[in-house]
C-alpha cells in the first residue's frame, strides 16, 4: 500500500460516515512492517518479519461521539466500521466540550522532519543479524565474567501515518525507526546480573557502533555485581539519565490536560507559580527533526509545536489537545495523541530537560556522597498527590566517586520535593527516545534498605 | 467440535487441507515444528467520565501467526489477511529461520480435547450496548453517593471475544471461544480543599454480564474504589526500612506474581538467567509456602481452555511445601529441555509468537486465623491493596507498590499509610513468611501481565501471610 491509498481510504469512510448522518468525523490510518532479529550466545534466536495496516474512526453525531476500527481496509471492511461507530456513538452522552479542533487550528508543518530514511527500508536481513551478532560479542569478549546473555536484538521498522477529518484537513507521513540493543548477563560466585544498552535511530547509518554498545552494556552489567543493600538512611541522589527521564514522564503525566481538568494532579493550579529549582527547564518540542518524538502534526490534524513547560523553575504550559483546552478555556498546544480508535488523549513530542553545565563525574564529586541511581523499577508514582516509591538498583557514591553497587533497595520523596530539591543538571543530554534527561542530582531523598 | 463446524471454518471456509498445506509451506526449509495461530478478537469499551459516557469504542482485528521452530531458532511471520496467498506467503517467510530441504512431515490433524471453563450465561459482547452502558453509570451514582467528599469517578466497561484455532505440524487442532468481560472504577476524593487522594477497584473475568452482581456490581466495585479514596485522605507517611509485613487475603498474591513467578518461567531457566535457574529440588521459600499455578479454574481472567500453543491448560505446582518443584513451559522450552508441557504457551495477539506465561498463581490456604495473624505482631505494616509491581529476573529483586496499608501496632491495625512500594529478593523473601492464613482469596479479575512488550491477563491470590522481614520503602 502507500500514503495515497490509505488517504483514499481515509476519505471514503468520511464521505461515508458524513452521509450516514454524522456531523463531524475524523480517521487514522496506518500501517507499518517490522522485520526484528534476536541472537543468543552467537546463534540466531528468533527471526520475525511482518506487516500490518488498520484503520480507526472517530464520529460525532451533535455532541456525543463513537468509535471504531478495523484491519479490513476494502470498502466491505470500511463500511462495517462506520456502521460500528455510528451504532455505538448512540449509547454516548452529550459532552459540550467534544468536536474536532476549530479549522483554524488544523495545519502541518511542511519542512521535513527526516522521519524517512530509505537506508531502513532497504536493510538485508543478514545485516540485522551480523549487527545483533557483534554488539553482543562485544560484549561477551570484554570480560571472563560475562559468561551469559539475555541475546541481542535488531529491529526495524517503517511504517506510515494517515489522518484526515470532515474539515478538510489531510495529513500524512512516513517513518523509520532502527534499534540495536543487547543484554549481558554478568556471573561472579552466587551474584549474577543483567543490564542492557541499546541505540535507536531513524535511519540505519545512523546506529551507534555494535561493539560500543555491545561494551557499553557490558561495564554495566560488570558494575552491578555483588550489590550491597544498603541501611535506611536519607541521602542525596543522583539519577543516571537513563532514569531521570522517568522523572519527566511523571512531569507529563501531570501537566497533561486530562490529569489538570480532572484535578488529580500534583501540578495543579501551578501555573505561573515556581514547581521546580530555578534551573530547571522543560521543554516539549514536536519539530526537532530527525528525533523520535517528531511530527508534523498531532493526531487531531493541528501543527505541531515547541512548548516550555517548566521555564527556569516556573510552570509555564500545560500539554493539551482540543478538548482538555476547552474544558480549561484555552488552546489547544498540539499535544493530541490517540491509537486507531477512541477519543484523542495527550501525547508528548520530544520532552527534554535542558541540560547544565556540569559533567556527570563532577556532579558526583560535588555531591562527595550518596546514591547514583542506575535503574528504577515499579510503579509506586502517584501523579495525583506526587508520592514517589520506586525500586533502585545503583552505585554509592564515596569520595565524590562510585565506589560500589547497591541493590534491593527503593528511593521515596514527593515530587513536589523533588522538582524544587535538583541541585545539580548535567551537561549530558542526548536524544536517544522521545523523553530525554542529562544526569539530574536531588538533594535529599529517603532510601530504604536493611534496618 | 469439527473444523468446518468451527468459527473458521463457518466464516472463513478454512478446511483441514488449507491449514495443512501452510504448515507443509512453514516447514518446507527444514523446520523441524511449525503451528499457525487464527485469532479473530471482537472489543468493545465504555467509559465514563465527569458523570458523563464520553466515549466508547467497538471493533474487530483478525489475523494469522505463523512460527517455524529449528533447534533453538524461532522464524516468525504474521498476516491481517487470511487469504491463501498472504497466508502461504507468511509460511514461506518464517520457513527461512531453517535453511534445507523439507525434512519433517506434518502430521494429520486431529481434533484435540479442551476444558470447557467459560460458564456464561449471556455473551457480554451480545449483551445490549444500554445494558453494558450502565453499569458505569451505576458504578459513578454509587460511588458519588458513597461520601460527597468523592469528586470525580471514571468507570471503564470492556469487553472482549476472541476465537482462537491452533494447528500444528504435530497434528494438533485445538479451537476455543475466549470471552473476557472486566468494569474498573476509579475515585477521586478531597477534603476542604487539600490534596486529592484516589481509589481503584474492578472486576472481571472470562464472564458474561451476569457476573456484575452482588460482590462484583457496579455498586459494589465503585463503593470500594470510593472508600480506598476516603481512607487515603487520613493516610499519613509510611514508614522506611525493614519490618514485619502481613499481607491481606486476594490481589497481594502479586508478590507471589513478581517473587517467583517470573522467574520461573522456563525460557529464562532454559538460558541460565533466572535467579532461580537450576534450582528445582532446593528449598526457596518457608515450608509453609505451597505456590500454584493453575489455568483451569472456572471462569477466571488468567484461565483457558487451551493455551496459545492449543495445550490445554494445568494445575501445576511450583512450589511445594518450600520445595521449588517446576517451571513453567511452552512449547520451545519444553522441546529443548525434555520437561513436561505446563499449558503456560501465551502470548498477546497473532503478530506475537508465544512465551511461557502465568496464568492465574496463588499460594494454598495455610491453618493459621487471619486476624490471630495480625495480632501477633509487635510493630509492622499490613498492607490490603497493590498497584502494579516488577521483578529482574536476573538477580531476583523485585518490587511491589502497596495502595492500601495500615499501621500495625501492639497486633492492632492503627493509621492508615500513604502508598509504598515493598521490594525483596526472589529466592529469600517466601523464606521469612512464618503464617500463612486459612483465608485463600483470589483476586476479583482485573490483573494485566507484561513481558517482553507483551500483555496478558493473568489472575493471583493469596490467603493473609505474615512476612517476619520486609523492606518498606516509605518516607520516615
Amino acid at each position: 500500500m502507500s500514503e495515497a491509498i490509505l488517504l483514499e481510504a481515509a476519505q471514503a469512510a468520511i464521505t461515508l460516515a458524513m452521509s450516514r448522518g454524522a456531523s463531524a468525523v475524523e480517521v487514522t490510518c496506518a500501517e507499518g512492517e517490522e522485520f526484528t532479529a534476536s541472537v543468543r550466545l552467537g546463534e540466531v534466536e528468533t527471526i520475525k518479519e511482518a506487516g500490518s495496516r488498520g484503520a480507526g474512526i472517530r464520529v460525532l453525531v451533535g455532541r456525543r461521539q463513537g468509535s471504531s476500527y478495523t484491519s479490513d481496509l476494502t470498502p466491505a471492511g470500511l463500511e462495517t466500521m462506520v456502521s460500528a461507530a455510528l451504532e455505538i456513538a448512540r449509547i454516548t452522552e452529550e459532552d459540550p466540550y467534544a468536536g474536532l479542533p476549530d479549522a483554524a487550528e488544523l495545519g502541518k508543518l511542511e519542512t521535513d522532519l527526516g522521519l524517512w530514511s530509505q537506508d531502513i527500508a532497504s536493510v538485508e536481513a543478514s545485516a540485522r543479524i551480523d549487527a545483533a551478532l557483534r554488539a553482543e560479542a562485544a560484549a561477551k569478549d570484554f570480560d571472563p565474567r560475562i559468561d551469559n546473555s539475555e541475546g541481542a536484538g535488531c529491529d526495524t521498522y517503517t511504517g506510515c501515518r494517515v489522518f484526515a477529518n470532515s474539515l478538510g484537513f489531510a495529513g500524512s507521513y512516513r517513518s523509520t525507526t532502527a534499534s540495536l540493543s543487547v543484554t549481558p548477563v554478568a556471573r561472579a560466585g552466587e551474584s549474577m546480573e543483567r543490564d542492557s544498552w541499546y541505540s535507536m535511530s531513524r535511519s540505519w547509518a545512523g546506529l551507534d557502533d555494535a561493539a560500543v554498545i555491545g561494551r557499553t552494556a557490558a561495564v554495566r552489567a560488570l558494575r552491578r555485581l555483588n550489590p550491597r543493600k544498603i541501611s535506611t538512611r536519607k541521602s542525596a541522589v543522583v539519577f543516571e539519565p537513563r532514569a531521570a527521564r522517568s522523572l519527566l514522564g511523571h512531569v507529563f503525566e501531570a501537566v497533561s490536560g486530562e490529569s489538570i481538568y480532572r484535578k488529580s494532579s500534583f501540578l495543579l493550579d501551578q501555573l505561573g507559580h515556581a514547581v521546580a529549582a530555578p534551573r530547571v527547564t522543560v521543554v516539549d518540542d514536536a519539530t526537532m527533526p530527525g528525533r523520535f518524538g517528531t511530527s508534523p502534526f498531532d493526531d487531531e490534524g493541528v501543527p505541531s509545536r515547541r512548548t516550555v513547560v517548566i521555564d527556569k523553575g516556573m510552570l509555564s504550559a500545560y500539554l493539551l489537545n482540543t478538548y482538555t483546552a476547552r474544558k480549561l478555556g484555552m488552546k489547544t498546544t498540539g499535544n493530541a495523541a490517540r491509537g486507531l480508535a477512541g477519543a484523542p488523549g495527550i501525547g508528548h513530542g520530544n520532552l527534554y530537560l535542558s541540560p547544565g553545565t556540569m559533567t556527570p563525574e563532577e556532579i558526583y564529586r560535588d555531591i562527595g556522597t550518596g546514591l547514583l541511581v542506575t535503574e528504577l523499577i515499579g510503579f509506586g508514582v502517584n501523579t495525583v498527590t506526587g508520592d514517589y516509591s520506586r525500586g533502585a538498583t545503583g552505585l554509592w557514591i564515596e569520595n565524590g566517586e562510585p565506589a560500589y553497587p547497591v541493590s534491593e533497595i527503593t528511593i521515596a520523596g514527593n515530587l513536589k520535593d523533588m522538582l524544587a530539591n535538583i541541585t545539580h543538571i548535567g551537561s549530558d543530554l542526548e536524544f536517544r527516545g522521545s523523553t530525554s534527561s542529562p544526569t539530574l542530582a536531588i538533594g535529599d531523598m529517603m532510601i530504604s534498605g536493611k534496618s | 467440535v469439527s473444523l468446518s463446524s468451527s468459527f473458521f471454518g463457518q466464516k472463513f471456509g478454512l478446511t483441514e487441507r488449507d491449514l495443512e498445506r501452510y504448515l507443509g509451506e512453514a516447514l518446507s526449509r527444514g523446520g523441524e515444528y511449525a503451528d499457525l495461530y487464527f485469532e479473530y478478537l471482537a472489543t468493545s469499551s465504555i467509559s465514563l467520565d465527569e458523570s458523563i459516557i464520553k466515549s466508547a469504542a467497538q471493533g474487530v482485528s483478525l489475523g494469522v501467526g505463523v512460527r517455524v521452530l529449528a533447534g533453538e531458532r524461532t522464524g516468525y511471520a504474521y498476516s491481517d489477511d487470511l487469504s491463501p496467498e498472504k497466508i502461504l506467503k507468511a509460511a514461506a517467510t518464517a520457513a527461512c529461520i531453517a535453511s534445507g530441504p523439507a525434512s519433517a512431515d506434518s502430521a494429520d490433524l486431529r481434533v484435540s480435547p479442551r476444558h470447557n471453563l467459560y460458564e456464561i450465561q449471556h455473551l457480554a459482547n451480545e449483551s445490549p450496548l444500554e445494558e453494558r452502558a450502565a453499569l458505569v453509570k451505576r458504578a459513578d451514582a454509587a460511588a458519588r453517593a458513597y461520601d460527597a467528599r468523592v469528586f470525580l469517578v471514571q468507570a471503564i466497561y470492556a469487553d472482549s471475544l476472541r476465537h482462537v484455532l491452533v494447528a500444528t505440524s504435530d497434528g494438533r487442532l485445538s479451537t476455543d471461544m475466549q470471552p473476557m468481560a472486566r468494569l474498573n472504577v476509579a475515585a477521586i476524593a478531597r477534603q476542604d480543599g487539600g490534596v486529592p487522594q484516589r481509589g481503584y477497584d474492578g472486576g472481571g473475568g472470562r464472564v458474561g454480564l451476569e457476573f456484575f452482581t452482588g460482590a462484583h456490581s457496579p455498586e459494589a466495585l465503585a463503593r470500594e474504589a470510593a472508600r480506598q479514596a476516603i481512607v487515603q485522605l487520613d493516610a499519613r507517611e509510611a514508614p522506611a526500612g525493614e519490618m514485619t509485613v502481613v499481607l491481606g487475603p486476594g490481589w497481594p498474591g502479586i508478590l507471589l506474581h513478581e517473587a517467583v513467578g517470573h522467574g520461573l518461567e522456563a525460557d529464562f531457566n532454559r538460558k541460565g538467567v533466572s535467579a532461580f535457574s537450576g534450582r528445582i529440588g532446593q528449598k526457596v521459600a518457608s515450608e509453609l509456602c505451597t505456590v500454584i499455578d493453575d489455568g483451569t479454574i472456572a471462569s477466571r481472567r488468567g484461565s483457558l481452555n487451551v493455551d496459545d500453543e492449543g495445550e490445554p491448560t494445568r494445575h501445576n505446582v511450583l512450589i511445594e511445601n518450600g520445595i521449588l518443584r517446576g517451571y513453567l513451559t511452552d512449547k520451545l522450552s519444553a522441546r529443548l529441555t525434555g520437561a513436561a508441557p505446563t499449558g503456560s504457551g501465551r502470548r498477546e495477539n497473532y503478530q506475537n509468537y508465544p512465551m511461557p506465561r502465568m496464568t492465574n498463581t496463588f499460594m494454598l490456604a495455610g491453618e493459621s486465623d487471619p486476624a490471630e495473624i495480625v495480632r501477633s505482631v509487635a510493630s509492622g505494616l499490613y498492607c490490603t491493596t497493590f498497584g502494579g509491581g516488577q521483578v529482574d529476573i536476573t538477580s531476583g529483586n523485585f518490587v511491589f507498590s502497596a495502595s492500601e496499608a495500615y499501621l500495625i501496632e501492639d497486633g492492632r491495625l492503627t493509621a492508615p499509610v500513604r502508598g509504598a512500594t515493598l521490594v525483596g529478593n526472589g529466592p529469600e523473601a517466601l523464606k521469612h513468611i512464618s503464617m500463612v492464613g486459612h483465608d485463600l482469596k483470589l483476586d476479583q479479575g482485573i490483573g494485566v501481565c507484561g513481558k517482553e512488550g507483551q500483555s496478558v491477563p493473568v489472575g493471583v491470590g493469596m490467603p493473609t501471610v505474615r512476612l517476619e522481614r520486609m523492606t518498606v520503602g516509605g518516607t520516615r
